[in-house]
Formats: C-alpha cells, sequence, structure tokens
C-alpha cells in the first residue's frame, strides 16, 4: 500500500490533477423552464443538462406497462460538443447510453404506482471530454429529483481510469487515449444512497484486486458529486 | 412560520422511533429517509415532505378546473393536467341529464370547476354535485405553476380573499394551477391576474400577505 502512495505521488496526470482529483464540479437545478424538472452536470468541460417529463400517458398504448410505471432515458450528444462533428441523431453509441443510464437510475425511482405512464428522460451533452454518460447520469437524477419524482435516493456517477498501471478518478479525453505501457482502462461506475453499485462498465483490461481498488476510488470521488449535488437542489429550493 | 428545510432523495430526516412516516417519506428499519425533494414539515409526530416542484399530483377532495375533452356514453372525459384522464359522471351532475343529449349540458372544450370524488386503479372520478362547481360560462382562466397554488390562497385563505375584496372579482383557484377569474369589468378580470401572477412570482417570501396590501395601495394610485 505504501508503495502504492509512493508511486501515485510521482505519476503526471496531463492536466496536473492528483489521481483521485476530480474536476471542477458545476451543478445547476432548473435551467429548462419548460420541463417538469430539469438539471446540469458538468465534470469541467464535459457539461451534460438533463430534462424530465411526467409522469404522462405513455403513447403508443402498446408500449404502456400496466403493472409499474415506464422509465425512458434518451442521451444525445450535440453535433458541436466535440471538435469533429458528430453526425446528429441517434447512434449505436447513443442507443446503449440510454439504456445504461435507464438502468443506472431504475433502482432508486419509485414509479411503481404510475401504471401505464412513463417519465421522460432527456440527456443532452453540450460539451464533451470524457465521461459523458457519468455526467448525464448525475444531471438526471438531479432533475428526477427536481420533477418531484419519489426516489430511495440520488445516485453519483463516476469514471475511474487505469493508465497503464495507474488508476486515476475522472477521465478526460487525453488520458481515455493513453498509449503508453497497457494502455488505457476506462470504468464508469454509479452508485445508489446506500452504497451500492447499479451500474459498471469495463473497456479494457484490469486484475481483480486493481478493480476492487477502482470500486473504493469512485466510493470516495461519489461523496464529492453527492454534495455538489444536494446543493444544488436546496439552492434552488430556497428560491421557490 | 415553522422552521424550513429543504430535503433531497435519500437524506435523513428522523432518526430513532419519534416520528411516524408521512407523506414523501419512507422507513428503512429505525430512521426515517426522505423519498422527495421539498420542504420538511414536523407536525405532532408525524414528518412529511411538501413538494416544491414538479406535476400536479391529484388528491381526493381537490377542487380542480379543467377542460372538457371527450364525451362518452355515461359522462364526460375531463382534462385536468394529469396523466390520467378525469372522469366525470352523469350521475354526478345534479340535474335531470337525458342521455342522449350530453352535449346539452358540457359540450367538448368546456370549462368545468369539479372536485376530486375519488382516485382509482382505473382513474379519477369528478363531482359536480356541490355548491359552486360546473360549468364555467363567463369570465376568464389563467394558470399558474400548481406549487404555488397554497401561497395564492394563503393561510386559511387570507390572500385570496384579499385579492377578491381589492378586485371584486370571483376567484376559484383549482388546485391543479388553473385559476378562474370572473368580474363584472374586463378592466377588473385582468387587474386581478396581474396580482396572482405578481403572488406566484414573489411566492418565497414571508409576509407575502401584507406585502400584496402594500402592492394593492400602490397600484391603485
Amino acid at each position: 500500500m505504501t508503495k502504492e502512495t509512493h508511486s501515485s505521488k510521482e505519476f503526471k496526470r496531463p492536466d496536473g490533477r492528483k489521481v483521485n482529483e476530480l474536476r471542477k464540479i458545476t451543478a445547476k437545478v432548473g435551467i429548462v423552464p419548460n420541463a417538469d424538472g430539469s438539471a446540469m452536470f458538468a465534470f469541467g468541460d464535459t457539461v451534460a443538462i438533463a430534462a424530465v417529463y411526467g409522469p404522462k400517458k405513455m403513447h403508443p398504448q402498446h408500449s404502456q406497462d400496466p403493472e409499474r410505471g415506464t422509465l425512458r432515458c434518451t442521451y444525445n450528444m450535440m453535433s458541436f460538443s466535440v471538435t469533429e462533428r458528430i453526425r446528429p441523431g441517434p447512434s449505436r453509441r447513443s442507443t446503449e447510453i440510454s439504456k445504461i443510464t435507464e438502468w443506472a437510475l431504475k433502482p432508486v425511482v419509485m414509479i411503481d404506482e404510475f401504471q401505464g405512464n412513463v417519465v421522460d428522460v432527456h440527456i443532452n451533452i453540450l460539451q464533451a471530454n470524457a465521461s459523458t454518460r457519468c455526467a448525464g447520469i448525475n444531471a438526471a437524477a438531479m432533475a428526477l429529483a427536481h420533477a418531484g419524482i419519489p426516489m430511495k435516493s440520488l445516485v453519483q456517477s463516476v469514471s475511474i481510469g487505469k493508465l497503464d498501471k495507474q488508476l486515476v478518478t475522472d477521465l478526460i479525453k487525453k488520458e481515455e487515449d493513453w498509449e503508453e505501457g497497457e494502455g488505457p482502462t476506462d470504468i464508469p461506475i454509479t452508485f445508489t444512497g446506500d452504497g451500492k453499485i447499479s451500474h459498471i462498465q469495463l473497456d479494457g483490461k484490469i486484475t481483480k484486486a486493481q478493480l476492487k481498488e477502482a470500486v473504493e476510488l469512485a466510493r470516495e470521488a461519489s461523496k464529492q458529486i453527492h454534495e455538489a449535488q444536494k446543493k444544488a437542489l436546496k439552492e434552488v429550493g430556497e428560491k421557490q | 412560520m415553522t422552521d424550513r428545510k429543504i430535503v433531497v432523495p435519500g437524506e435523513t430526516v428522523s432518526k430513532g422511533g419519534d416520528f411516524l412516516p408521512g407523506e414523501g417519506t419512507e422507513k428503512r428499519g429505525e430512521e426515517i429517509f426522505a423519498i422527495r425533494f421539498g420542504l420538511l414539515e414536523e407536525s405532532n409526530n408525524l414528518v412529511k415532505v411538501i413538494p416544491l416542484s414538479g406535476v400536479y399530483q391529484p388528491r381526493r377532495g381537490n377542487v380542480v378546473i379543467g377542460k372538457v375533452e371527450n364525451i362518452t356514453f355515461n359522462g364526460w372525459v375531463i382534462d385536468i393536467n394529469t396523466a390520467e384522464g378525469a372522469f366525470l359522471s352523469l350521475m354526478e351532475v345534479p340535474r335531470y341529464v337525458n342521455k342522449d343529449d350530453l352535449e346539452e349540458v358540457m359540450m367538448i372544450g368546456d370549462m368545468v370547476v369539479a372536485k376530486i370524488n375519488s382516485i382509482n386503479k382505473r382513474g379519477i372520478d369528478l363531482t359536480i354535485k356541490l355548491k359552486g362547481l360546473g360549468r364555467l360560462d363567463r369570465g376568464i382562466i389563467i394558470s399558474i405553476n400548481p406549487n404555488k397554488v397554497p401561497r395564492v390562497i394563503g393561510k386559511e385563505g387570507s390572500m385570496i380573499s384579499l385579492i377578491k375584496d381589492e378586485t371584486k372579482c370571483r376567484i376559484t383557484v383549482g388546485q391543479n394551477g388553473l385559476i378562474w377569474i370572473d368580474g363584472d369589468k374586463v378592466e377588473d378580470e385582468l387587474f386581478a391576474k396581474k396580482a396572482i401572477l405578481h403572488v406566484a412570482e414573489k411566492s418565497l417570501m414571508s409576509g407575502l400577505t401584507e406585502e400584496m396590501k402594500e402592492w394593492f395601495g400602490g397600484e391603485k394610485k
């Protein structure tokens, strides 16, 4: 363990952050006046906004669930969010992330009593510099709370990376494309209020021991995110 | 006003068994957690969360204003700004209704003040069998955020009766955020509308009724 901390001191990240340091978090609630609930969440220059509509009647009727309410998430990247313009519209990647977001939020939203209804969550990435799905999930959690949807707790999502052999918190694009040593591994993790994991993805290679370490690292970081989320919600509450 | 504390979902609102969990809260083990975003209220031995934002949640006994959306063989479907459409049965109309001519009582597009009679799995049932309920055939209707309705009404109706007196209008506030204003002159109605929108905008202030008295003093000049 002491060896670990020693090496982490020497490790240099491209933007000069410490290995367990998040980028500057910005969180705001109530940014889309038309929506029932909305929020913005940013890790440095990765900016996500989420707007929630509903519960409202599910259309078309054949997709209604008569037993419980449905959560429907839509993730989208604006075409100007990255330097190379991305083609607007749904893609393989955005469909995947929409589904992932839905699963990450499902354990906490209590919409069982809204039979036949749907809660719509629209997530848009205004500016991307890696960790967009994490920023999107964090924004969606705040927007859902703002919309007055009953929830067991908020969720916090953070990405952990393994650059060569070093674990780091909150990846940026430069780190995602790490080329030295073993290369990059990207692990976005989402926690619910009781400390359980509602979503984890792994893109790359990692040992069992190091994965456990990564989860603990993410848990630490998620506390900071939780504070930012609470602060943003309470600020908006005082204004109303 | 009691101490106001804002809570977010998942926040602990009470430890130990001193309180009973009310609306917007949930008991897990010994602790009580908030499950909604809003103001925490502790009264007697009950804790509950009063929502600050979000869509209108219908409750039994609420007076609401809605629009006739459809006519069925035994009643009217009424849109009251909820996910579920509300149903007004012809049994709940305090007059004789010819079953072949429901349009004579209410047509599609008519506005109606109704009370929520019951909420069940099949939907919301309305009634207009009480005084002050029924079809609206004059006046204007404005819409505000449903979470601000309690402020517009005020403590024991203090705010709404002030506005009624000052503007000489008849006003019905629907819990779903729709407000019906009926005055003798259009100017009066527009004045009442201005006053209500002012209340909704300033809803965070404490001592709002006093502030509105001053506001009326200023506007009358």
